[in-house]
């Protein structure tokens, strides 16, 4: 049976990179005796597929990875299993069941995911930036300076931003993520920044992930569902 | 959700901030209001390397099933958080809380090497308690230490207000209750110091005056303090079977040094190498029993999901009931996807048939611990392995299939020739041609031989604790005999030789037999910007040779002279079991190049039969 998990990851985990979140599950997954599947050989590894790895510094309300079961088991009893085995900051959203098949890897499916940004106190723009941001996302064209490993290179964004808005003192967007084009929500905020022709100071925002999406709308066009919703739930 | 005492710039701008923010799975939370006593425990080393010490998970465990007891940990900051707290004026906290570590009531420090001596001082500093305990007020937590090292405290007694000398399962439970009483009452710190060193194994050095002879040599060691004991008995739990164990561990979030759930099958040594010091302070040998051991591996695994689990001793194969253990640890584990990794054991049958079914040939290596190159030299140190042994051990794992062998020695032993010296070249040189007899089509290619050495670093209730140490040429000079002589041997290309750092050995030789004098050292090097000197990348030998100049501390005093075994030594005043009669018997057989059979095979009278139990009283029931 494939799961595909939904977590959170807040608070203090922020601290915690994707490759320690990765073995924190495999605990996890462990102490909850959940029939997990494992590889061969001499020091079997489970079978786990993440799908967007998360920086550091950086909250979730929508992480995601896929685990192959050796037997069916309702999914909310594998949520709950797993939720209980959590420390403060992660917290176990859904499980769902997914066709098995390689295509379906949570991975190899991200198209987009949505960011908030949240200004730290006296640290945000000038007043005023609010109005500022329909304008600058009616932009055809928003280009930035990426620095590559060996030179810095300019790179038009503007197609990769799907959407940006104001939510109340925060910012809000849709990028594009995954394997096509990975957008950092820094970036878009650089790029504001530099519109509005003013510097943040480091660590200004707080950049919170919410959702990650795949493209399930093959050549008619962008249509993005949410990665949860490409499972079901099993009782 | 918990406050920080970091704040997320800082935070993001240092190595790995796990290190900082606790919050780990079985990490002990507790409402500070209440509890009675707030104790910091810490390993004095970056939290990767403290968090693997079970030691701390065992009293971390043992303390918080008090009710009335917090306990929480903290490790040293690593450089660059060190020099952001000084910087901006931040005091050291506990991971739990994030509560500054003064506002604690105790802050227990382990201390398992010497080289974590300023570490020590780093501690201190950062938050904010005055060095020496005798500029402390009722404001600083008590300072106390424990481990190995304090079987010689006096080149570090000055920073702490009290030692615990022995196991730390036996007595905390009675200091913990004088201390709730005294802190009730309202009593002073030194009122609770003289209460407490009257708990057998509490050591209050500021209790004690040392008084030294022209020569330098101790002339009396005495309690100024009337009911200061004259001698500190070492504590010893003699039932390690109904004894506190952390059945649910803390486990960390990133990698630490020993991630794995480790399981300590019994305590003390058997063999009784003179070098040993472990093989000595842990006297007598106690072992687990099995079935307990099982219970608590078991629980290990399903409370930290850890994948790997390790069996821990000073001789695993020395563990009577070992196969049965094994047997049951191979039964359990595979279906959980969990590892069993097995140090320590000797290389014999029993062992590479489980290696075999545990590991994989191709990656992993065999481990063998001759300590020295020639049988004669291993007669002085009681290694009672034989160069037949090493050879038939390693006949049978190359023709298992294995072709990596790793082996320890050291250089400098009392006694040593240039003979001794070149055998190290010459058994590594007999096991390479030994992988070379099995016929080249069932062999797996070369063979990989590891000779490492280490100095001999004499230590403090060892047979050899009188014995000379060599000068840091010496050391090099050696070195340069076994690399020279790794060279000229037939299968050389199959022989990798290295050895460790001198300067770091030779302070190491200062600080494990120096005495109440040496802090000034240890003091002035911190001053002088050492820290983390284990770290090669951080040890820096002219902050340490700068504060031997400034305090005219001679190093040599303490590490190339000779002790007469009539010199009153700095832990005299310690009573560690192995009495001193025992201990200068077992400097005249080293030099007389005799051996002294194990526990098992005959008792040696070392003295800890005192303690009623373990292999002194087997079969005796």
């Amino acid at each position: 049976m494939k799961v595909r998990i939904k977590f959170a990851k807040e608070g203090m985990m922020k601290f915690i990179g994707h490759l320690d979140i990765m073995r924190y599950f495999q605990k996890a997954i462990r102490r909850a005796e959940l029939p997990i599947a494992y590889s061969g050989g001499f020091s079997p590894h489970m079978i786990l597929s993440f799908a967007a790895p998360l920086g550091v510094g950086i909250t979730s309300l929508g992480e995601y990875f896929d685990m192959e079961l050796t037997e069916e088991l309702p999914t909310e009893e594998i949520r709950s299993r797993l939720d209980r085995e959590m420390v403060e900051g992660m917290r176990i959203l859904s499980a769902r069941r997914v066709p098995d098949g390689k295509a379906s890897k949570a991975m190899s499916l991200v198209a987009a995911a949505d960011y908030r940004i949240r200004f730290r106190e006296e640290c945000g723009f000038s007043e005023g930036w609010k109005e500022k941001v329909p304008v600058f996302f009616a932009q055809e064209s928003i280009k930035i300076w990426r620095k590559t490993k060996r030179s810095e290179k300019e790179t038009e964004i503007r197609p990769w931003i799907y959407r940006l808005e104001v939510q109340g003192d925060e910012l809000w967007m849709q990028v594009s993520a995954g394997s096509v084009f990975n957008l950092k929500p820094e970036l878009v905020v650089e790029a504001f920044a530099a519109y509005l022709g003013e510097e943040l100071p480091g660590f200004a925002c707080q950049v919170q992930r919410e959702e990650v999406y795949a493209d399930t709308g093959g050549d008619g066009g962008r249509v993005l569902t949410p990665l949860e919703e490409l499972g079901e739930e099993v009782e | 959700m918990r406050k920080l005492a970091l704040s997320d710039e800082i935070l993001l701008q240092i190595d790995k901030p796990a290190r900082y923010i606790g919050g780990e799975v079985n990490a002990v939370m507790k409402d500070p209001e209440k509890v009675d006593i707030r104790f910091a425990m810490c390993f004095p080393d970056v939290y990767e390397i403290g968090m693997s010490h079970l030691g701390i998970q065992i009293l971390y465990h043992m303390f918080n099933e008090r009710p009335d007891v917090w306990c929480e940990r903290v490790y040293s900051p690593w450089p660059d958080l060190d020099a952001k707290m000084r910087e901006e004026n931040i005091p050291l906290f506990a991971l739990e809380s994030q509560d500054p570590i003064r506002s604690f009531d105790f802050l227990g420090i382990t201390i398992q090497f010497e080289m974590c001596y300023t570490n020590i001082l780093q501690i201190l500093d950062l938050s904010r308690i005055p060095l020496r305990a005798a500029e402390r007020t009722e404001e600083d937590p008590i300072v106390i230490g424990g481990g190995p090292c304090v079987y010689n405290p006096e080149p570090i007694a000055e920073f702490f207000d009290l030692f615990y000398i022995g196991e730390g399962e036996t007595v905390y439970d009675r200091l913990f209750d004088v201390y709730k009483e005294y802190k009730a009452a309202g009593r002073s710190r030194r009122e609770f110091l003289e209460a407490a060193c009257q708990i057998p194994g509490i050591y209050v050095p500021m209790f004690y005056d040392a008084e030294y002879n022209a020569d330098g040599t101790l002339r009396s060691f005495t309690p100024n303090y009337e009911k200061a004991p004259a001698v500190i008995e070492k504590q010893v739990l003699m039932d390690v079977t109904h004894a506190p164990y952390p059945t649910a561990p803390v486990v960390p979030f990133i990698k630490a040094t020993q991630d794995r759930v480790v399981l300590e099958i019994q305590r003390g040594c058997i063999r009784g190498c003179r070098f040993c010091q472990a093989g000595m302070i842990y006297r007598p040998t106690r072992e687990r029993d099995v079935e307990e051991l099982k219970k608590w591996a078991d629980a290990m695994l399903k409370s930290t999901g850890y994948d790997e689990i390790s069996l821990s001793s000073l001789s695993s194969s020395d563990y009577s009931q070992l196969p049965e253990l094994i047997n049951y640890l191979m039964e359990i584990c595979p279906e959980r996807g969990v590892n069993i990794s097995l140090p320590s054991l000797r290389i014999d049958a029993f062992s590479l048939d489980v290696m075999k079914k545990v590991q994989d040939i191709k990656k992993s290596s065999l481990t063998f611990a001759p300590e020295a190159g020639s049988q004669r030299m291993r007669n002085v140190i009681n290694k009672g392995l034989t160069e037949e042994d090493i050879l038939e051990g390693a006949g049978k794992a190359f023709e298992g299939g294995w072709n990596k062998v790793k082996l320890y020695f050291m250089l400098g032993l009392p006694t040593e020739t240039e003979e001794d010296i070149k055998g190290i070249a010459h058994l590594s040189e007999k096991i390479a041609e030994r992988y070379y007899d099995i016929p080249k089509d069932r062999r797996n290619g070369k063979c990989q031989i590891t000779a490492s050495s280490s100095f001999f670093i004499p230590k403090p209730f060892t047979p050899f604790q009188w014995a000379p140490m060599n000068r840091k040429e010496e050391f090099l000079e050696k070195a340069a005999i076994v690399k020279a002589e790794v060279r000229s041997m037939l299968n050389q290309k199959s022989i990798r030789y290295n050895y460790h750092e001198a300067d770091l050995s030779i302070l190491e030789g200062v600080l494990a037999r120096g005495d109440r004098r040496t802090a000034k050292v240890v003091l002035e090097a911190y001053r002088n910007g050492a820290i983390f000197d284990s770290w090669s990348e951080y040890f820096r030998p002219e902050a340490w040779e700068k504060a031997f100049r400034d305090t005219g501390i001679d190093k040599d005093f303490y590490t190339v002279r000779e002790r007469s075994v009539d010199e009153l030594l700095p832990w005299d005043f310690i009573n560690a079991g192995v009495t001193k009669k025992f201990l200068i018997r077992e400097w005249e057989q080293a030099k007389a190049e005799t051996v002294t059979p194990n526990c098992r095979q005959r008792c040696s009278g070392c003295g800890a039969k005192c303690y009623g139990g373990g292999v002194c009283f087997e079969g005796e029931n």
